[in-house]
């Protein structure tokens, strides 16, 4: 059977207060995030107001700034912080034993 | 009747808490058998860290002793460890060849060291920090001094290198994540308690990455995978542990991350039970002690007939650190609705942190004072309501438990007049009461008046509180000093004054001496105190590269659609066909959909993917090119006019002085990007007077014109002065711009700068001062040697390649194999 989670890569690769994004073929990129609590969190790599991507970014406490135009997105829900209003999609993602896991279910209706 | 045979595997901590409890409830039950890997008696392990520090003797950390075992009739099996169970027979085989029947089996092997795969990790000289053996080599090696390299930053390689230091070998710490105990404490405890173990004289190496460990026939030290060498004659691997699972893994047991148990920790064979750190219950698995004490209760009524359930633990984590007090507890991680609630203290060294989530405190994290560490945990683990004391909650539980003061007006107003409100200058609340009621009506005013909250600024909340006091519904609590983001009550003046002032060297050191309200700053507050430490310690601060904007990490500019757009340096606006063909070829390679001549006189190729950008600068470097910094707060271009080389009007050399200008100020980083122009007559067809720093040829010298912008408010330059000689151009230019370095606020250009200065100061400061002025340049230059690398280049070489490249990439089969989704 197909493991339910993807192996991504380990949680050292993603710098601390940073981002990185992963590719998926025919589908939207996938940002990961690490906060300075170590804290990892998957959205998906667009703003919700003009598409920017987030892993480009600032990440700040449990928020990220867009580089395009400096809305604040909380990781966890993806929702818009402060006047702004809309919403990036959550990845579900779990750490074990230091490597970085994306739901594959998720990643597939990405693809899809 | 024959008694049932209770066999354990393990003679460790979990193993014999589990027979004591199952003694307990029923000393006759069951003939019980232990076998243990190690030759001792059931001890101590968390007290390994106390007898390698010198402070405990191994008598003094044994739990059970011999005559324990022996008064229970438990056969003790030592330095035999099992090699295979057979569930089968029911049997299992040592390693002597001893066999024993079982009717329960226990399993409680612990956990093994991880022993990071690099060559010369079986080097003698490398050691584990796990058992008796380990510290009884480490305690002989230390005894002939020398060196020590501890790999691991978590709290056993800390307390590895803190006894091994009080034994007086000099001890290097490698940590592969960029803050110590990343698993227990935030960013901004792990970096006090860096700085703290660094005072202490150890080294600490973070983001370190350990390549291998040389030496012949021994260890003799650590090389990097960046090339530094460490020597070593002991390297002690504490990269963390893995619970040992092999025996239950070729038993044919459910093993995942370790081996499953249900809640009365029943393994998948009901004969089999396990504890302590080999198990994972509900997904968890625990190294901390709590949990597993928990186990073995639930473990012992189990076996006892008495059925009980294990559910899980929340942990916390409460310590010392080589000396230093901390604590954690629950998810610190903040998350959706979570409030951070700050308090620092730098002058006892204290941090505090704890998250509240639906009026409940979920998690927190405690550097330098613990004391409040069991009362935050008690809350967190009753999911108390804690409305009614939130206001006074991070100041502990004296103060929020302590009746009528929970109300910090209250307490405040309750304070005696000579109560000391400002530490750092010595200010009473009487004091700063008669500052208020003499008319000082807002905090700026209080702290230009009496000084309260001017220096470190701890006491903001107080002088706030006496302000609302004193003044009621009078009190807005505005400010004519804008602070400079909501992380802090200071204004940008403020902070880089106290930077330069008390020689502040790190970005968390500023928000712990500053009393920073949020674990790691904002996206405004981060990029200003990066610039502000960089501007102060050329060449020493490191930057972070976490607190740059995109551009400036990607030194090159994101557009809407998230490509970027390159422009390399064309010096002065001049260039050549060299340079104008690789930019061609760069387009046509990588497929640039536009080029464009920027008002800057240099061309601008869009739509360059991230993951291209090395390999495009690689070309134009080979080209003689370097970064243009169109991206960047730093100098962009210097625009030039033809002057008196071809033009009939032209009278000095502007496109040469342009050069001079460029080649000696990029790379610089400013408060705001810069330009620079040098027309070569009047008619100033370079447009300098809209410019930062703006130079007009005229017959008898160069007119020198500051603070023109010509973007969304207009401003022609002003003049500042004129000078006869190209080098007395250059010389103005650096007092200038280090001027503006050092004073302007992070994102303020020249010239809004210039308008709240006022030319008056500018000129007392450039024209009149001239030991001054020289002192500006002479400033610069030494700026400038540390900051001329180009970025490109470097990157092109490889350096920092992760940040361009994505993490992984997800391709479904059913798309490789070519079937449509």
């Amino acid at each position: 059977m197909m493991p339910q989670w993807i192996d991504v890569g380990a949680v050292e690769e993603v710098p601390l207060r940073g981002s990185r994004a992963i590719k998926v073929a025919g589908g939207e990129e996938i940002a990961v995030f690490r906060t300075g609590s170590g804290q990892i969190y998957a959205l998906i790599n667009r703003c919700p107001h003009k598409n920017g991507p987030l892993s480009q970014g600032i990440v700040h406490g449990d928020s990220v700034t867009c580089p395009l135009h400096s809305w604040v997105i909380s990781l966890v829900t993806g929702e818009a912080q402060g006047t702004d209003k809309g919403c990036t999609p959550t990845i579900p993602v779990e750490v074990h034993s230091g490597r970085i896991m994306i739901e594959r279910a998720a990643a597939l209706r990405l693809a899809a | 009747m024959d008694r049932e045979h209770l066999v354990v595997i393990g003679n460790g901590m979990a193993g014999c808490r589990a027979v004591e409890e199952v003694l307990a409830r029923d000393p006759h039950r069951f003939r019980i058998t232990i076998f243990g890997a190690e030759p001792h008696v059931n001890y101590n392990r968390i007290m390994l860290s106390p007898l390698l520090a010198g402070e405990k003797t191994f008598d003094e950390i044994v739990i059970n002793d011999r005559s324990w075992y022996a008064d229970h009739g438990i056969d003790l099996v030592v330095s035999d460890p099992v090699i295979a169970i057979d569930r089968d027979t029911q049997t299992v085989t040592a390693q002597s060849g001893r066999v024993a029947q079982y009717d329960r089996l226990l399993i409680a092997t612990g956990s093994d060291p991880f022993i990071i795969p690099v060559p010369g990790k079986d080097l003698p000289g490398v050691v584990s920090f796990r058992d008796m053996a380990d510290v009884d080599m480490m305690v002989h090696t230390a005894a002939l001094g020398g060196d020590a390299v501890v790999i691991g930053g978590g709290l056993l390689g800390l307390e590895a290198a803190h006894g091994l230091a009080l034994r007086g070998m000099q001890v290097t710490v490698i940590h592969l994540m960029d803050t110590l105990m990343e698993r227990q404490l935030d960013e901004a405890a792990g970096w006090l308690l860096q700085a703290a173990l660094e005072g202490r004289g150890q080294t600490i190496l973070t983001g370190a990455n350990t390549a291998e460990i040389f030496g012949e026939g021994k260890v003799e030290g650590v090389r990097l995978t960046d090339g530094r060498t460490i020597p070593a004659s002991l390297v002690v691997m504490a990269a963390g542990i893995r619970p040992n699972v092999r025996l239950a893994k070729e038993a044919g047991l459910a093993v995942h991350r370790a081996i499953l148990v249900d809640d009365q920790m029943v393994t998948s064979d009901p004969a089999i039970l396990a504890v302590g750190e080999c198990v994972e219950h509900r997904g968890q698995v625990y190294g901390l002690v709590a949990p597993i004490w928990e186990m073995c209760r639930a473990l012992a009524d189990g076996l006892t007939g008495k059925r009980s359930s294990y559910e899980g633990s929340v942990t916390a984590t409460k310590l010392k650190v080589s000396g230093i007090d901390v604590f954690s507890a629950g998810d610190f991680a903040g998350g959706d609705g979570a409030e951070d609630i700050v308090l620092r203290d730098a002058a006892r060294g204290v941090y505090k942190r704890v998250v509240v989530k639906d009026d409940r405190l979920v998690g927190a994290v405690l550097y330098g004072d613990t004391a409040d560490g069991n009362w935050y945990f008690d809350l967190l683990k009753r999911s108390e309501d804690v409305t009614e004391i939130r206001d006074a909650l991070i100041f502990g539980q004296a103060f929020a438990s302590g009746g009528g003061q929970a109300d910090p007006k209250a307490a405040v107003a309750a304070l005696p007049d000579d109560a000391e409100v400002c530490g750092c200058n010595g200010v009473s609340k009487g004091q700063v009461a008669a500052c208020i009621a003499d008319g000082a009506g807002t905090l700026d005013a209080v702290r230009a008046t009496c000084k309260a909250s001017a220096s470190c600024g701890s006491c903001t909340g107080l002088v706030e509180t006496l302000l609302a006091i004193s003044l009621g519904d009078e009190y807005a609590g505005e400010r004519t000093a804008k602070p400079m983001c909501k992380c802090t009550t200071f204004t940008h003046d403020e902070v880089r004054a106290l930077i330069v002032e008390r020689g502040f060297r790190h970005i968390p050191q500023v928000m712990q001496e500053l009393h920073w309200s949020t674990p790691d700053g904002c996206a405004s507050c981060r990029p200003a105190l990066n610039y502000y430490l960089l501007c102060a310690w050329p060449g020493e601060y490191v930057d972070d590269q976490q607190s740059r904007f995109v551009n400036e990490r990607m030194h090159a500019n994101i557009q809407k659609d998230g490509t970027y757009s390159v422009v390399p340096r064309m010096w002065g606006g001049l260039t050549n066909p060299k340079e104008l063909r690789a930019i061609a070829d760069v387009v046509e390679k990588y497929d640039a959909p536009m080029v464009k001549v920027t008002g800057g006189q240099r061309l601008d190729i869009f739509g360059i993917k991230k993951e291209d950008l090395p390999a495009v600068w690689a070309d134009l470097n080979a080209a003689g090119m370097v970064s243009g910094h169109a991206y960047g707060k730093a100098l962009r271009t210097v625009k030039t006019c033809v002057g008196s080389e071809w033009c009939r009007f032209g009278t000095q050399d502007s496109t040469g002085l342009g050069v001079k200008l460029e080649r000696k100020f990029w790379g610089s980083w400013m408060p705001h990007k810069f330009k620079m122009a040098v027309s070569g007559c009047p008619r100033n067809c370079a447009e300098a007077t809209i410019k930062d720093f703006g130079v007009i040829c005229v017959d008898s010298g160069y007119e020198l014109h500051v603070g023109g912008n010509g973007g969304i408010h207009l401003r022609g330059t002003d003049l500042l002065c004129k000078v006869a000689t190209e080098d007395e151009a250059i010389h103005m230019a650096a007092a200038f711009v280090q001027l503006y370095r050092e004073h302007a606020r992070y994102l303020e250009r020249t010239a809004p700068w210039i308008e709240r200065m006022g030319m008056d100061w500018l000129r007392a400061l450039l024209i009149d001062d001239i030991a001054g002025r020289d002192a500006l340049a002479a400033r610069f230059w030494v700026a400038q040697s540390f900051s001329q690398d180009d970025p490109w280049a470097e990157r092109a070489a490889g350096q920092d390649r992760n940040l361009h490249r994505p993490m992984a990439e997800f391709r479904p089969i059913t798309q490789l194999e070519g079937v449509a989704p």
